[in-house]
Formats: C-alpha cells, structure tokens, sequence
C-alpha cells in the first residue's frame, strides 16, 4: 500500500482524496479540515479580487501553494469561452497547468454540459493544460474526453453538492474497465461510505467539498473521508470473494458433534 | 496648479476614475494588489507581467483582476 500512489498527469500524491476548499464557515477552518483530510490536491476558484475590501483573507495564506497542489477549478462556468478564459487566467497566476475543468449545463441540477466540455478539453489539451475533466457517468462521452486529451475522467457520483451518493454503479465500472486514465469520482457525495463505495468501484481517487464541509463536525469528517478512502482503495486490491446466491458455512461442517 | 485631467476605466466591473496618463501598474500599486498572487486581464487579454509596466491606461478600459479562492 505504501508505493499505491495517484498519478495524474505524470505527477504522484500521497492521497486519493481530493478536496474542495468552498463552503467552509471560514478560511482556519477550510485549512484545518484540509489537514485532517490527508489530501495533497485541492480544488480552487478563480474570482475577482475584492478591491473594496483589501483585509479580506487570502486563500494562499491560510493554504500554502508550495505544500498542497492547487486544483483551479471553472466551477460556475456555462460555456466553453468562460471556463477557457477562466483557466488561462488561472495559469497566468502561478503557471498552473493541471487544472479542473467544469461546464456546467443546467443552475439547477448543475449537470455538466457535455458538448461544451468536450470543445474545452480539446482546446486545453492543445495548449498544453493538463486537463481534468468533470463528466456525466457517460462512458461513451468519457471515451470521447480521453480521445481529446483529457488527463483525469471525473465523473459524477450525483449532482453536485446532493448528498445523494453513487447513483449509477454500473456506469462508473464500465468506464473504469475501458479507460486507463485516471478515473475520480467528483460530485455528489454525502458520506464516508460513498467514498469507500467509489473507491472499491475500482476508481483512483474522489473529490469531496460539500459532505465535508457541510457536516455537522467537519473536521471529523474530513478523517472520516480520509479514512474511508483508504478503507476503499485497500479493499478494491485485496480482491473481494465472488457473489453467491445461497450461503456458505465459515465454519467446517466437518466434526460437528 | 493644473488639475490633472481624468479618464473612465472599468476595473472589476466597477467604473473607475483614474488620472490620464496613469499606468496599470500604478494602479495595482496604489490599490495595494499582491501582483504574484494575481492574474490580470486588459481589454480582454491577458497581461503578461514582465510587461506591465509599458500598459498605459486609456479612457473606457477594462480590467480584470482575479484571485484564488474557496471553491469546490
């Protein structure tokens, strides 16, 4: 277990857990939970500079750039112009070429506009971005991403910020038995088993933002996520025993008196 | 004394009042912006930092200043 790394993009990490830094009661507390979790990457936004209020913490003084890899992220992106000026913009701040790509469809259930992704990623992959990439559970469209270059396939679990866990299984393990990109699940978690769930499904890594720091203690969270995917990813390369209908002893039948 | 004539920019998608002539990078300056920690765009195009210094300010520009923050 101890060499079982995630690599994205031809880099490694320690974990595979990624979190996101947004919904948090305040910056200490995004940090503090980041810590607990054990995750080395975390998702960013990219937004103006609040020229009005210059006291207002900054993100890279609380979580520092150099220690934990910074994910920028086009969360809040509806077309493929914005997330791409989001993304160069993004670059342009510290020379970020792994980053995560979000185009969002719908305001309400937030699904990903996959046309538009997929225009994205190609044009990034080109530019040299190492993209990746939030998707439906479509294994059709995560094929076409993998074929535009994308370095990560990150479909969703559920919609974003739901709590409703895994919704389609199946899915997700058809795209993992077609690709060898990196495949994590991002969206939708709501607990510490889903993570697990996610992880014996055979996937690289998951991304969490909202079951963390939603819940009602979200440091112990945080562990518990940590925790759970490494339950998971342990489980998945143990191998687990084979489904059957009817029950078998655990003890010998053998001797019974 | 002479009042410096001023020019109408839009800076973050508020309008602005800046004295003509004024830089961009003054205007960073003056507005106390860590530039390494920023990415800045001028009409549209993204601006490289080694050059900033040459951008002068017109009248009707629009500048976008962005930063890292909380997200998922």
């Amino acid at each position: 277990m101890i060499k079982d790394k995630l690599t994205v993009a031809g880099k490694k990490f320690k974990s595979r857990l990624i979190v996101g830094t947004g919904k948090y009661k305040n910056m200490s507390e995004c940090a503090k939970a980041i810590k607990l979790s054990g995750a080395n990457i975390v998702t960013v936004a990219v937004r103006r500079v609040n020229i009005s209020d210059k006291n207002k913490p900054l993100l890279m003084d609380y979580i520092d750039p150099k220690k934990i890899t910074y994910l920028p992220n086009t969360a809040g992106c509806f077309t493929s112009e914005d997330a791409l000026r989001t993304l160069r913009l993004a670059r342009e701040i510290g020379g970020w070429k792994l980053v995560k790509l979000e185009v969002l469809g719908d305001k309400k259930n937030l699904f990903p506009d996959m046309i538009e992704t997929l225009k994205s990623t190609e044009v990034l992959s080109k530019e040299g971005f190492k993209v990746m990439v939030y998707c439906n559970d479509d294994p059709l469209m995560a094929k076409r991403l993998e074929n535009v270059g994308a370095s990560a396939i990150m479909p969703l679990a559920a919609p974003i910020g739901s709590g409703l866990g895994i919704l389609n299984k199946i899915n997700i393990k058809i795209i993992r038995n077609q690709t060898k990109l990196p495949l994590i699940i991002d969206a939708g978690l709501g607990e510490a088993s889903d993570a697990t769930i996610a992880m014996e499904l055979g996937c690289d890594g998951v991304l969490v933002n909202t079951a963390i720091a939603k819940a009602k203690k979200p440091f112990d969270m945080a562990l518990a996520f940590k925790n759970a995917v490494i339950a998971g990813r342990q489980s998945y390369l143990s191998g687990r025993i084979d489904k059957t209908l009817m029950g078998n002893p655990s003890s010998p039948t053998k001797g019974i008196i | 004394m002479k009042k410096t004539k001023k020019i109408k920019i839009k800076l973050n998608g508020k309008k602005k009042s800046v004295d003509n002539d004024s830089y961009l990078h003054e205007l960073i300056n003056d507005l106390k912006i860590p530039i390494k920690k920023v990415a800045i765009e001028f009409n549209r195009e993204i601006v490289d930092k080694k050059k900033i210094k040459k951008i002068k300010l017109r009248n009707n520009d629009v500048i976008e200043i962005v930063h890292f923050i909380g997200g998922g």
